[in-house]
């Protein structure tokens, strides 16, 4: 039931979703960190974050400042959709290594 | 191995919590206990595909798959809760008055009894695969230390499962006079924290536009990541940074079905139409 909901989902609204030609900007994970930990986007546009998983468990990205939560799996790539966002500094973390996966996007 | 045991704990507590508020909501529905293991066991299973097929469900809808997946279960949820508050609403006089018997009834009964199945189903699956993945990733991590972690996460599943019973005990020491108000009014913000998160997930996919983000920030006053932000997050679906189309799917929700339940009650003895919740 709900894989038919997800198809009418993406028959909606999955051709409208996709931006062609946005900022992209690439974030590794590797041995529970990300690298960078640091990623400096423009302020007020939206960005695409390409979040690669090169550990061999799955990660997940969170943050509440920027009211982000994916899931990336093992030795695989996410996209997230990022922004507007106005100047500032948006931390976010791994939330399966939080002690070691942190970093922050900072807009300018 | 503590801070293994907090995770898995604030993975499942949001699961455990809707388990029982549901379990205590349903009571008096004939068979509603079997039902209820069978959504738990169905979760279960759903997880755990869930879990492996992370990977290919994120490549779907370009990259977006994940989040329409959630928005799915979450929408679904949203459905299954409102429809059964309104079910409650022109049975659970009935159920109160003679909470063992209302056999005279059974095929309402069954649909409610499904209903439940459905929402616990759903909510064990959406927490439970984080809960998989997380677990696994433990278990496949190299070296040493991870047999006392798994202990951890097993704690934290403990502790999870103990809230959620600790909920529903606790709930069912309600008088029956208040106890359905009190379960309907539980569920009815469940059901709008749920439809905010849903919205949050659309957002995410690019699918529908933020309004305000955030429209307010109660970050340093009150951290979601705290113990009282994740309680309450679960529970009425507190955010401490939200936008403002997750406000409007919050509040959309709250009135339609907060609406459709007093119109309910106002037309006193049962109206035989099935209320629709969306």
């Amino acid at each position: 039931m709900s894989r038919l909901l997800l198809l009418a989902l993406f028959l909606l609204f999955g051709t409208t979703s996709a931006i062609a030609a946005d900022d992209e900007f690439k974030l590794v994970i590797e041995n529970h960190k990300f690298e960078p930990s640091e990623v400096t986007i423009p302020a007020g546009k939206k960005i695409k974050l390409i979040v690669e998983n090169r550990d061999a468990t799955p990660e997940e990205f969170e943050s509440h400042a920027l009211n982000r939560e994916k899931v990336i799996a093992g030795k695989s790539t996410a996209t997230i959709l990022i922004g507007p966002l106005k100047p500032g500094s948006y931390p976010f973390v791994g939330e399966y290594n939080e002690k070691t996966a942190k970093g922050v996007i900072v807009a300018k | 191995m503590f801070a293994t045991a907090i995770i898995v704990f604030r993975e499942i507590l949001e699961a455990a919590l809707i388990v029982g508020i549901v379990a205590a909501a349903t009571r008096g529905i004939p068979g509603s206990n079997r039902w209820l293991g069978a959504g738990i066991l169905a979760g279960l299973i759903g997880a755990g595909f869930v879990a492996l097929g992370t990977g290919r469900i994120a490549e779907l809808a370009s990259g977006m798959g994940q989040e329409l997946f959630n928005a799915a279960i979450l929408g679904l949820a949203v459905i299954m809760l409102g429809w059964h508050n309104l079910w409650m609403s022109s049975h659970g006089a009935a159920l109160a008055r003679d909470a063992r018997n209302v056999g005279n009834d059974i095929r309402d009964g069954r649909r409610a009894r499904s209903m439940l199945l459905i929402i616990v189903g759903l909510a064990v699956l959406r927490e439970g695969s984080e809960t998989v993945l997380f677990l696994y990733g433990i278990a496949a991590a190299e070296g040493g230390g991870s047999a006392s972690m798994l202990a951890g996460g097993a704690a934290g599943i403990v502790a999870g499962v103990a809230v959620g019973w600790l909920v529903y005990a606790g709930l069912l020491r309600i008088p029956l006079r208040w106890f359905f108000t009190a379960t309907g009014v539980l569920v009815l913000f469940l059901a709008a924290g749920m439809a905010s998160q849903a919205a949050r997930f659309l957002i995410q996919a690019d699918v529908l536009p933020s309004l305000a983000t955030p429209l307010w920030d109660t970050s340093s006053w009150l951290p979601q990541s705290s113990v009282a932000g994740t309680l309450l997050h679960s529970l009425v679906g507190y955010e401490a940074q939200p936008s403002g189309m997750q406000i409007v799917f919050y509040v959309l929700v709250l009135v339609v079905i907060a609406t459709g339940m007093k119109w309910i009650n106002k037309g006193g003895a049962r109206p035989a139409g099935n209320g629709t919740a969306a």
